[in-house]
């Protein structure tokens, strides 16, 4: 049966088609941005393989060695425009942008070259990438290694002989020897000196406070000077055991030559991790990258958050989430409880039900405003005049900190306790309750035996969804308590070992600082695209969960009602 | 009966044991009912508490100020006699209004106590022989550098300072004078000085002087003695045009290019002491119908305010025309009754002053905000002087050889309904323009404070996102509602789901760095795909239903969408591929230098079309969700009923179903736009956060909620930079109040109604 397309359009189905791109179209646009992230996010921490060319522009030839991260398309007349000679009749240009590295000797670390211009392109196996704690990443040719001075083992060619592999593998060794020292050096500045400070900070107060408090007896000052002291004994000999780490970090340097014929020579202390990424084999690569990916989920960040992990990101969110969902939880649910199962229906829990809504409706911006103003300054300045004048002026819980952060996002994530909880509450079929009622149960009974009990899937779901949210938010917490690096965690071995007072750091505004903040943008790309990548992973895995649970609840509520 | 009387004799219910049990069940169930209720009720307290704590730092900024006398230890204190001898030129007092200084026409300069008048030190002139002091000149109240003029044509240029020191943990504030200038009078005419003005800064300084019928200038040039740190300073007379009246009071601006002069003939005579040739007059104005009784610099030296005796106070500044010519123009006017102004006083750190009349009473005005924020008699009858204290919170008052301290309280002057919503002419511009700008680098700097710019940005972010939101969401609902086959509707809904839980910041993120920088290289491609992907589905919608039957079975009805998906993404893919040929057909080169070149529109890289899409993005789940609830719980008998009396599908749709839903669809269209609005991350990631006004769409915004989390963590608690900051959150939780409230009523109803179908 044909149809014309005029009758066709009368039986409205274009519009029915419409509509049904506007479907096509959202799942389209949310796959495209899932799989947008997971790539870039993914492929960050495969080795690139390194190129060496030799680059001739405006008659000016120059070796380069780098890894090719992007390229484009570009008009020639562009190029011409800005100087470059292009020649004639060509329209567009492929443009690359080439992570050359050794910030140290070049300025910048990524610079944008035309690929037609490339001649000579090689991936010698014996070019080399080196990860290090300054000045990013360097690519070159190892040279030589020196202790104290004195060349160990050096090599000159290009080619990869056995000389070459002893010298690698000695170059490793000693990478190897440095990072035990580092994990020596950050034991004992980190944990224990850390602790000592923590510790001599707290003495301080405790005098303060003896201070204020005008006690003229001479011993509880004391037993703090004798304490004080025995911390500086402490202190000293650790400064002494810390020098000596120090003294045999810095023991051995390398010299290389980099892209244009120079010999550079730098710590060896500098280098976090070298590989031979032209020489590596499949197997290795996948060694590679999962190692790097374990770096990524579990060490400190370096070099202003550009690169390294973010383990503290992590490790802020995840305690903040907990924090919050301590206090959001027996809040939202008591709320739906009352709305659901004591509140007479009518005027009040329609009120109620207008606040919630609010409540789930007021932009969160509003929430961080809110929280610094009244939580921060307010509590927190009068919690500080009361509980903590010795360390006045320095305010406590007068600044933003974790405590603050997680009681904002409770506030604000406390509609959605509600909602799923009392959707539960619903769903409980009226038998069940008016059975334990008539068997003699307090309503109170009923509520904590049965209904609760049988409504925990729909907290749970709840109590998911809000932790999803808060996870994903960052515009309050920009404002009462997340910082781009904390310089210790909230939750750490020193009395009282959660500080709540602290401030802490966040996955989601890690990805703003970085994006956004960071003096390197190009360099830190990867790595925020990485982060986006894990925390969109939490969160629908979270969501998932969540919606998973509500679905079985429902089926079952449904065979409950037969 | 027996087994009753069995029951009763094996178990008692009334021992005293079971009673209490009984009682504290009972008493457990009512505690927690009160519990519970309090619990419930605590959410509708959450919600009033926000709106009273920001309500609580907004209501400041509306407060009228106060004025007291001055009080130490709860005592109010007694005015005291003048301190020192001679008529007062000038009197001002330091930071922590603990100490005054009286300069007087014997020469002497006086710093006192000023709650007691008890003189702390006294420098004096050292006047030769039958010579007098015949003038006064001030450079700003800020500098705190002045001049007195002699009648033997000399000048003395003296600053003064407070140093303050702690011996023993008590503030001890010291006064001292210094020579800014140099030690030596500096000559400035034949004859005796009865007119002065100067002004520079750092080494350069321009001297203006002589007798009312002849004026002459004077350029200082300072030279500091390395070794000896000793100031020298090289002076040079320069001409000054005849002026038509005789001067009376002469002021010369910061830059030392322009001098005004107020004559005797009520006239402002305007001189550029730099114009080529040598200073000429450029303007001569009219000020007043009355006589001017005060012309003064306000704060910075750009703006000069005159006063008359008929009560009126203008403010005049030097605006530039199209022709590049500055000229001395009437901006705003000031007026509380008609009694004569008889003096005013310039507040130190912001563009404000306070005006006393013939009557005693008082003033107190903002000029930005064209804010009259305090009327108060502080004295009866005509007062000799009027000084304000460096921060403003106190006021002395000279008047029959008495001085009153006077307490003043005016935490946020600047702010009036003006200053926030409407068009202010502020210092410099050329006109009255709507501006955000609330912080600079300079002292004398005018905080403009228009809350304009950003609540046009919010509107036009949100204006861009409903734009491309509303329709896909409320199409998309309206198919997986209404056509779409149950098995499929399953696997949508989770993925509109996890699409709303999608944190901003991503969005934001991928919006400022993947999308921004794309958009810009293909923009003529985002174009096309607007007009290709409809005219694709359509095209393939046709070939679809003329194809073999045997082809549309393999499909059941419902699952066109699942269809479509490689359509789309075909029709994308040739978009983009298409549209490099099409840009260069049309424009001859790559659209957007079309669009900035020909159009002569500027196009920013992070700019509303981005914030669009990304925000288009985050507000469709939302008003899919409800829309697609609203449009589901229509009941089924209305639709079959249609579709029975032979209706097609689309006609009930439209015809029936939708006009049911339009309320919920209505509340869900308003909820997204209360997010769209109050949306901070994408907007802070993905335009440039300029607070401009422009509809353009190749152009950003800053929005209300991205200026908060701009400038809120830099904001000084309490100021008021921080509580307008508050105020811009109130207007946004009152704008979701709104909208949520209302969406929220309607969803109310519909569902009374439903329950009633």
């Amino acid at each position: 049966m044909r149809q014309s397309f005029s009758e066709w359009t009368k039986s409205g189905a274009p519009w029915v088609w419409l509509n049904a791109g506007a479907v096509a179209i959202c799942m389209i646009m949310v796959v495209g941005l899932l799989t947008l992230i997971a790539v870039r996010g993914l492929g960050h921490f495969w080795p690139a393989d390194i190129v060496q060319t030799n680059y001739t522009e405006n008659d000016n030839t120059i070796r380069m060695i780098g890894e090719r991260v992007q390229e484009v398309e570009v008009p020639a007349e562009q190029l011409r425009d800005s100087g470059v000679k292009v020649p004639e009749g060509v329209e567009t240009m492929d443009r690359v942008l080439m992570k050359i590295g050794n910030r140290d000797h070049g300025g910048t670390d990524f610079i944008w070259i035309l690929d037609a211009f490339n001649s000579d392109k090689s991936k010698p196996e014996m070019l080399f990438a080196a990860e290090r704690r300054e000045w990013g990443n360097f690519y070159g040719y190892l040279r030589s290694i020196k202790e104290d001075g004195k060349v160990v083992a050096s090599y000159e060619g290009y080619e990869k002989t056995e000389e070459y592999m002893a010298l690698w593998n000695e170059f490793q060794a000693r990478i190897e020897r440095t990072l035990t020292i580092y994990d020596q050096i950050k034991d004992i500045e980190k944990d224990k000196i850390g602790s000592i400070n923590y510790e001599m900070e707290r003495l301080r107060l405790k005098e303060r406070s003896l201070q204020l408090k005008e006690v003229t007896d001479s011993a509880p000052y004391q037993e703090i000077d004798d304490r004080r002291k025995e911390l500086d004994m402490e202190y000293e000999s650790l400064q002494g055991e810390l020098l000596a780490l120090y003294n045999a970090v810095n023991r051995d340097t390398l010299t290389a030559e980099i892209a244009n014929g120079k010999i550079v020579e730098f710590k060896l202390a500098w280098v976090v991790r070298a590989f031979l990424p032209n020489d590596m084999s499949i197997g290795g690569k996948i060694g590679h990258y999962f190692a790097k990916i374990w770096e990524f989920l579990s060490e400190d960040p370096r070099e202003a958050n550009t690169e390294g992990g973010i383990f503290p990101a992590i490790y802020g969110t995840v305690l903040m989430v907990l924090i919050m969902s301590v206090m959001v939880t027996p809040f939202g649910v008591v709320a739906a409880v009352y709305l659901r199962e004591y509140a007479k229906q009518g005027f009040v829990t329609r009120v109620i039900r207008i606040a919630v809504n609010n409540l789930a409706g007021v932009p969160s911006i509003v929430y961080g405003v809110f929280g610094l103003g009244f939580f921060v300054y307010f509590l927190g300045g009068h919690i500080d005049d009361a509980f903590f004048p010795e360390a006045k002026p320095a305010p406590t819980f007068g600044t933003p900190g974790l405590l603050w952060a997680s009681i904002t996002l409770a506030l604000l994530t406390v509609p959605v306790v509600i909602v799923a909880t009392e959707e539960g509450l619903t769903c409980i079929p009226r038998a069940t309750r008016e059975g334990s009622l008539a068997l003699g149960a307090t309503k109170f009974e009923t509520l904590m035996k049965i209904v609760i009990p049988m409504a925990s899937p729909a907290i749970m779901t709840g109590v998911i969804l809000a932790i999803a949210r808060a996870a994903g938010e960052v515009a309050p917490l920009m404002l009462v308590g997340v910082v781009k690096l904390a310089p210790s965690l909230p939750l750490d071995g020193n009395y009282p070992f959660l500080h709540l007072d602290q401030k802490f750091m966040h996955l989601g505004f890690h990805i703003y600082d970085v994006g956004f903040q960071s003096p390197n943008v190009e360099a830190a790309r990867p790595l925020v695209y990485a982060t986006a990548l894990l925390l969109v992973a939490v969160i629908a895995m979270l969501n998932i969960t969540a919606i998973q649970i509500r679905n079985h609840l429902r089926e079952k509520y449904k065979a409950l009602e037969m | 009966m027996s087994t009753d009387k069995t029951v009763s004799s094996e178990l008692d219910f009334d021992t005293p044991a079971a009673k209490r049990h009984r009682s504290i069940r009972a008493l457990k169930d009512k505690m927690a009912a009160g519990g519970i209720a309090f619990g419930g009720i605590s959410v509708i307290v959450a919600i009033l508490l926000i709106f009273f704590y920001l309500l609580y730092e907004v209501a400041p900024l509306f407060e009228s100020a106060k004025i007291e006398r001055w009080q130490e230890n709860n005592q109010e204190i007694a005015p005291y006699a003048v301190p020192g001898t001679g008529k007062t030129l000038y009197l001002t007092m330091e930071e922590q209004t603990e100490i005054g200084l009286r300069v007087t026409d014997s020469g002497k300069m006086v710093f006192f106590n000023t709650r007691n008048g008890e003189v702390l030190k006294e420098e004096a002139i050292t006047l030769p022989e039958g010579v007098s002091v015949t003038s006064f000149a001030l450079a700003s109240e800020y500098s705190g550098i002045f001049a007195l003029g002699l009648s033997n044509g000399q000048a003395f240029i003296y600053k003064h300072k407070y140093k303050s020191t702690y011996p023993n943990g008590v503030r001890v504030i010291t006064p001292v004078l210094e020579y800014p200038l140099g030690a030596e009078p500096i000559q400035v005419s034949e004859g005796p000085v009865e007119v002065l003005a100067f002004n520079g800064e750092e080494e350069e300084w321009t001297l203006v002087g002589g007798q009312p019928s002849k004026l002459v200038g004077v350029s200082i040039s300072l030279t500091e003695n390395i070794i000896t740190e000793e100031v020298m300073a090289d002076t040079s007379d320069f001409s000054l045009p005849e002026l038509n009246a005789p001067v009376s009071k002469v002021l010369i601006m910061p830059d030392q290019r322009w001098m005004m002069v107020s004559g005797a003939d009520n006239k402002l005579t305007v001189v550029d002491l730099k114009a080529q040739g040598g200073p000429a007059i450029t303007q001569l104005l009219d000020t007043t119908s009355g006589d001017i009784t005060s012309f003064k610099w306000l704060l910075g030296g750009n703006s000069l305010l005159i006063s008359d005796n008929k009560g009126v106070t203008s403010q005049w500044f030097l605006v530039r025309n199209e022709n590049n010519e500055w000229l001395m123009t009437k901006i705003r006017e000031f007026k509380n009754g008609s009694a004569p102004i008889s003096s005013i006083a310039i507040e130190h750190r912001r563009k404000g002053f306070v005006t006393i009349t013939d009557n005693g009473d008082l003033s107190v005005y903002s000029t930005t905000a064209e804010r009259n924020s305090l009327n108060a008699a502080v004295a009866q009858g005509n007062v000799e002087t009027i000084a304000m204290a460096p921060r403003s919170n106190a006021l002395l008052v000279e008047k029959e050889g008495e001085l009153t301290l006077w307490a003043i309280h005016n935490e946020h002057p600047e702010i009036s309904w003006s200053a926030l919503w409407e068009k202010v002419w502020y210092e410099g511009y050329q006109e009255p323009e709507f501006t955000w700008q609330s912080s600079a680098s300079t002292n004398d700097f005018e905080p403009k404070y228009s809350l304009m710019p950003l609540a046009f940005g919010t509107l036009k972010a949100a204006f861009y996102a409903m734009l491309l939101g509303t329709p896909l969401a409320i199409c998309g609902a309206i198919y997986t509602a209404y056509f779409m086959v149950p098995a499929m509707r399953k696997k949508v809904k989770p993925f509109i789901e996890l699409m709303e839980a999608l944190p901003t910041v991503i969005l934001g993120f991928l919006a400022g760095l993947w999308l921004a920088p794309f958009m810009e290289v293909n923009l003529a491609g985002i174009f096309v795909t607007l007009l290709v992907i409809p005219a694709a589905i359509i095209g393939f919608a046709f070939a679809w239903s003329n194809a073999p039957k045997t082809v549309r079975y393999l499909v059941p009805d419902g699952w066109d969408a699942a269809l479509l998906v490689p359509v789309i993404v075909i029709a994308t893919l040739f978009s983009f591929w298409i549209a490099p040929g099409i840009e260069q057909m049309l424009f001859g080169t790559e659209m957007r230098y079309w669009v900035s070149q020909e159009l002569g529109i500027p196009y920013d890289q992070r700019n509303a079309l981005v914030v669009g899409i990304a925000m288009g993005f985050a507000v469709i789940p939302t008003i899919f969700s409800i829309t697609e609830d609203a449009i589901f719980a229509v009941p089924k008998h209305l639709s079959y009923g249609s579709l029975a009396l032979g209706a097609t599908p689309w006609q009930t749709l439209v015809r029936v179903v939708m006009p049911t839903a339009s309320p919920g669809i209505f509340s869900a269209v308003m909820i997204g736009m209360g997010r769209a609005v109050g949306e901070t991350m994408i907007v802070l990631m993905a335009t440039g956060n300029t607070p401009i006004m422009d509809m353009n769409i190749f152009e950003g915004m800053r929005t209300l909620a991205a200026n908060i989390a701009v400038e809120m963590p830099e904001s000084e608690v309490g100021s008021t930079h921080y509580r307008i900051l508050f105020l811009a959150a109130f207007v946004l939780f009152l704008f979701t109040f709104f909208v949520n409230t209302l969406a929220e009523l309607v969803r109310q109803r519909l569902r009374k109604k439903y329950g009633s179908l």
